[in-house]
């Protein structure tokens, strides 16, 4: 802690900072637009310009730039001196010459970090009567609007997009006051992290284009703090609601989780809740005909499910609430998995490993530690894309540690930069097809499945010769597993990732014995991050018993020993062979399936009940690191929809429910620990959903009626939906949406941190619900080799970010980036059978069909198959396949657009 | 006696002069509804949505208006044509809230919403009182005839593209090394 003077007052502050940052943390206004909180400094703005003094006898002092200054000890400064404030203006005057005078048609208007300046700094009137400069605007794809007259030039968008997050295809053109931010020509941007541009970017350059297409300002959306339901990391979200439309989602700030950013799918997927194919009432189906149920009848069919013959199936993606409540119906022994059997072993053995000492799940700040990453066949941009932004981040490690060895401060992002080169942390990959990683890898190992298996033995084994070896791997591999090892010994910070998705659980298994390897030779627990593919993925593991998996359940339809099943929020005909759940769901007298929407499975149903989307409910989501958190209800559904707990009448309200669940499921002890403190409450009033500026109330039902409704009530939780009642000053968490008298922007998150970059003000980030109380030193064996044959392929799965997400994949934004399904093969493999790129293929055995895609990376002999949105059933895939070409086959979206660094030069 | 005569009976009477004086003064008040009184053109009355000079609906759906309105009496939602001029899908006052205040006028960059001298606007029922876009937008540019908000802001719409603008320099070529 060192002691500076800001305008007289005396302030504890980190001299490792830069003013600029001490004084937000301090809760001081002081203007800027270049700084970034996660990107640090370059000064290239100028208007967070101070007046610093040589010491106390210094009445002159001398103009500096905060944010290129570190906060030494005894600086004495002045953000309110005369000379200061007439700079910052000036400096504003001159990045406003050109601004096209558009904020009435301005998508950023109302939320402007612009605008928030121009105010503080005092401007308001272009003196200078020259003509300005303009651009013209390019189309950068679904997600993003250019609009580039609106541009300050403060650089922010290619420090994030291409320093950042990665990206190659958003750079500066041009020079002088001719900067121009834009693709070398129009196209999509093809960063999987392109939508925080639209936060990154002070002012309107880039812009949400879903949102602009039912465009509402800021202050009219009904928001609440929410969780993303997009992937297994639960990223921090505000959706925000007008006219009973979900209109858009932004980041919310968590500093344990997602910081400051989102992915595409997070931030664009959202759209299906307006869908208009969202099912409406409960029905009961039948005989081609459907027949609306009452709220008695719904409450007899539910009796009569309660009974020793009804199995339930849980739901990856539905809340730990509706699960629990599924089960209490169910009864815990006929309680049954949601996901592939696969998935539910590996998930299993990830629980299982969430209990050991010996191990660390990292959060994503913790993640951006790490020091050297083995990531064991996980495509972890398309998986859990936040984390592929976090691990961006971590590479970058190496260059901190050069930066504090040559005493530059981490702030001095260009110097940092500048110094490393290309040097940085090792991030060894081993997957069966090339990732979007691959740019910031040092090593990077492409085979089949069991080869990935029997190497990644090998590597354990090579740190620890107490963890067994499987058949021993190709010498080719010999130096890089000895590379790997050593790497991973030396680093402060190793970080290892697998996971579920890969679908080999030798994969999961070697990851765990490399990481117990390393933590027998250290004191503290390692890192081990383990994937797993959907939301709730780990709530349900967690509710579910290990012999209940799914084609367990099946079976006992198929068997007859259970007559009735209860299907929740989910498309089994996703999740294992077709024929098997036909035959099982065929032979059951009556299903009851609850969802969003109408599935192959739904079709099956005798009753078929509306189930409410993520933001139509309250609900706790337990993430892949085992951190539960609480997500609220932003807005009511207009239809029938209800909670899936509701409709199984097991509780009243969602907070009794959680308590009941705290209470009686195991491992959830400390879920009752999300829900907010009401006596923290002033005067017991609620939080209010809506701005203090929401506008229209008067007039926006008049057309219906004009005798206004009340304002409706929830009853449950401690939001209103309404601006009645007093923002919590207690729990940042529970803000609706980030905003500070003066900050209208996203930037306004400062005032609520109790430093930059730290924690929200007195809010918790989630509940870590797994205890790790198990010692162990033993290791996993090898499972036994299953004979390949010489004949078909090996199978692996790919995945991309839009599409292999059942919800997300109904967005119409991202069904404008989503691809048919595709097969991956090398130019060998497609030159020895006759495939061209783009031709339409079957599959083996099974009827579905595929679009080749050749690429150059992957192994001869292998094939990678991304099955779309559930086009193909991955669960009826065998371990090797035969390919033939299908000149019949329906083609829908192609692969055109589809974003992969490895194709066939000529296809490009 | 002299004093009560003084303070109380010449007061009336000077009181009663002066009512009497009225007789021979002009009225302020007219027959109304035989004969209109005269309006100030800035009087608050019905709300109307103008056109630009064009003949284009002025209002480019901002939402400055609703939020400005004390009584929030003001709803709209914005949409776009395929050339990227903004206009309102729908735009509704419920002017059986409306305190005439006119902050929607003064709030509009537009002046597109623009308060008028019209006050004969009662109705038996008061569903009539909510106004509609259609019923709302009239031909002309009512008080304000020359700003046209697209010919002076950037943005690019039909008929008029970048560089186009009031004060515009031609779009910059980002390939060009000069100066």
């Amino acid at each position: 802690m060192a002691k500076i003077v800001i305008d007289g007052v005396t302030y504890d502050v980190n001299p490792d900072n830069n003013l600029l940052q001490e004084c937000l943390s301090q809760g001081l206004d002081l203007p800027y637009f270049c700084w970034h909180p996660c990107m640090g400094s370059v000064g290239a703005c100028r208007q967070c310009a101070v007046k610093q003094y040589r010491d106390a006898d210094d009445k002159e002092g001398m103009l500096v730039m905060a944010c290129m200054t570190p906060a030494s000890e005894g600086s004495i400064i002045s953000i309110e001196d005369e000379q200061a404030k007439s700079l910052r203006a000036s400096v504003i005057e001159s990045l406003m010459i050109s601004h096209p005078h558009d904020c009435p048609v301005c998508e950023e208007g109302g939320e402007c970090h612009l605008q928030d300046m121009t105010l503080m700094s005092g401007h308001n009137y272009r003196r200078y009567d020259k003509k300005k400069v303009t651009h013209n605007n390019q189309y950068l794809g679904p997600f993003i609007n250019h609009e580039m007259n609106r541009c300050i030039t403060c650089y922010r968008c290619v420090r994030y997009y291409d320093d950042y997050a990665g990206g190659t295809d958003l750079s500066a053109q041009a020079s002088h006051h001719h900067v121009y931010f834009g693709r070398h020509e129009e196209g999509v941007l093809e960063s999987e992290f392109s939508g925080n541009l639209v936060e990154v970017c002070p002012t309107g350059v880039f812009t949400d284009k879903a949102f602009s297409e039912h465009y509402t300002r800021k202050w009219d959306l009904q928001t609440a703090p929410s969780i993303c339901t997009g992937c297994s990391v639960g990223c921090n979200i505000t959706p925000g609601e007008r006219y009973g439309t979900l209109r858009r989602v932004v980041n919310r700030y968590n500093s344990e989780v997602n910081g400051y950013f989102l992915c595409d799918r997070g931030r664009f997927g959202f759209e299906y809740v307006n869908n208009t194919d969202r099912l409406r009432d409960a029905v009961k189906q039948g005989g081609g005909s459907s027949e609306k149920l009452s709220t008695e009848q719904v409450a007899t069919v539910i009796d009569e499910f309660k009974s020793a013959s009804t199995i339930g199936f849980g739901s990856p993606r539905a809340s730990n609430e509706s699960n629990f409540a599924l089960r209490c119906l169910v009864g815990e022994e006929n309680f049954y998995a949601g996901y592939s059997d696969s998935e539910h072993e590996a998930t299993q053995l990830i629980v299982q490993l969430a209990k050991d000492k010996a191990f660390n799940s990292p959060s994503i700040r913790e993640i951006e530690k790490a020091d050297a990453i083995l990531i064991l066949g996980e495509d972890v941009t398309n998986v859990a894309p936040r984390i592929a932004l976090a691990l961006r981040q971590s590479v970058r490690n190496k260059a901190r540690e050069l930066a504090s060895a040559s005493r530059i401060p981490q702030w001095q992002d260009a110097a940092v930069r500048e110094l490393a080169q290309h040097e940085r942390s090792p991030l060894s990959i081993l997957s069966t097809y090339v990732s979007r990683l691959d740019d910031v890898a040092s090593d990077k190992v492409i085979d089949t499945l069991p080869n990935l298996a029997s190497m990644a033995f090998a590597l354990a084994n090579a740190i620890s010769d107490k963890s067994p070896n499987s058949t021993s791997p190709a010498d080719e591999y010999k130096g890089v597993i000895a590379k790997i090892a050593e790497q991973l010994q030396k680093a402060k910070r190793p970080l290892i990732i697998a996971g579920s998705t890969s679908g080999n659980l030798d994969l999961i298994k070697a990851a765990a014995n490399i990481a117990r390897g390393l933590n027998q030779q250290r004191s503290e627990p390692i890192d081990l991050c383990l994937l797993v593919p959907e939301v709730n993925s780990i709530g349900m593991g967690l509710l579910v018993n290990a012999d209940n998996s799914l084609q367990a359940g099946l079976a006992r339809l198929d068997g007859g020993s259970a007559t009735r099943a209860i299907v929740l929020e989910n498309d089994l005909f996703r999740r294992a062979p077709k024929t098997v759940v036909d035959n099982a769901l065929t032979k059951a007298e009556k299903v009851l399936v609850l969802d969003q929407f109408s599935t192959a499975t739904s079709d099956k149903a005798d009753y078929l009940f509306p189930a409410t989307a993520f933001s139509e409910h309250e609900a706790t989501y337990i993430n892949y690191e085992g951190r539960a958190q609480l997500s609220f209800q932003v807005h009511q559904c207009a239809t029938g929809a209800m909670p899936s707990w509701r409709w199984f009448g097991e509780a009243t309200d969602i907070e009794s429910l959680i308590n009941r669940c705290t209470n009686e499921a195991q491992g959830f002890d400390k879920l009752a620990r999300l829900l907010p403190d009401k006596g923290s409450f002033i005067a017991g009033m609620k939080i209010p959903r809506q701005s203090h500026r929401y506008s229209g109330r008067t007039a926006m039902r008049a057309n219906l009626s004009v005798h206004e409704p009340k304002q409706p009530q929830d009853d449950e939780s401690v939001m209103s939906f309404s601006m009645e009642g007093i923002s919590s000053q207690k729990d940042a968490s529970l803000m609706a949406s980030a905003w500070a008298p003066r900050w209208n922007s996203n930037q306004s998150i400062s005032k609520f941190q109790d430093e930059v970059n730290g924690e929200l003000k007195q809010a918790h980030p989630g509940s870590l619900l797994i205890e790790r109380d198990i010692e162990t030193s033993s290791y996993f064996e090898p499972s036994s080799n299953a004979e390949s044959s010489e004949n078909g392929l090996h199978v692996s799965l790919a995945y991309q970010i839009f599409g292999s997400d059942e919800l997300s994949a109904r967005s119409s934004s991202i069904q404008q980036r989503m691809t048919d399904p595709y097969i991956g093969l090398s130019p060998d493999d497609a030159e020895a059978k006759g495939f061209k790129h783009g031709d339409s293929v079957s599959l083996g055995a099974t009827d579905s069909t595929a679009i080749v895609c050749i690429r150059t990376s992957i192994k001869p002999g292998s094939v990678v198959i991304y099955c779309g949105n559930s086009e193909i059933n991955a669960a009826e895939l065998p371990s090797q396949i035969e390919i033939s070409l299908n000149e019949q086959a329906e083609v829908l979206r192609g692969i055109k657009g589809l974003i992969v660094s490895d194709l066939l030069e000529e296809e490009y | 006696m002299y004093n009560l005569i003084k303070d109380t009976l010449i007061s009336q009477v000077v009181t009663l002069w002066q009512v009497m004086m009225h007789m021979f003064v002009k009225a302020d008040t007219v027959e109304y509804p035989e004969e209109m009184p005269y309006m100030f053109p800035r009087w608050r009355g019905r709300i109307i949505l103008s056109r630009d000079p064009d003949g284009e609906e002025r209002c480019v759906a901002c939402n400055l208006c609703a939020v400005a309105c004390p009584v929030d009496c003001i709803a709209l939602q914005k949409t776009e044509d395929e050339e990227g001029r903004w206009y309102p899908e729908f735009f509704r006052i419920n002017f059986s809230r409306c305190i005439m205040c006119g902050f929607c006028e003064e709030a509009c960059p537009t002046n597109a919403i623009q308060l008028t001298p019209d006050f004969e606007m009662a109705e038996y029922v008061r569903q009539d009182m909510v106004w509609e876009k259609e019923d709302l937008l009239i031909s002309g540019t009512g008080k304000y005839h020359d700003y046209n908000f697209y010919r002076v802001a950037g943005k690019k719409i039909g008929g008029k593209d970048k560089g186009e603008a009031l004060n515009e320099a031609v779009p910059v070529n980002v390939r060009s090394l000069l100066p």
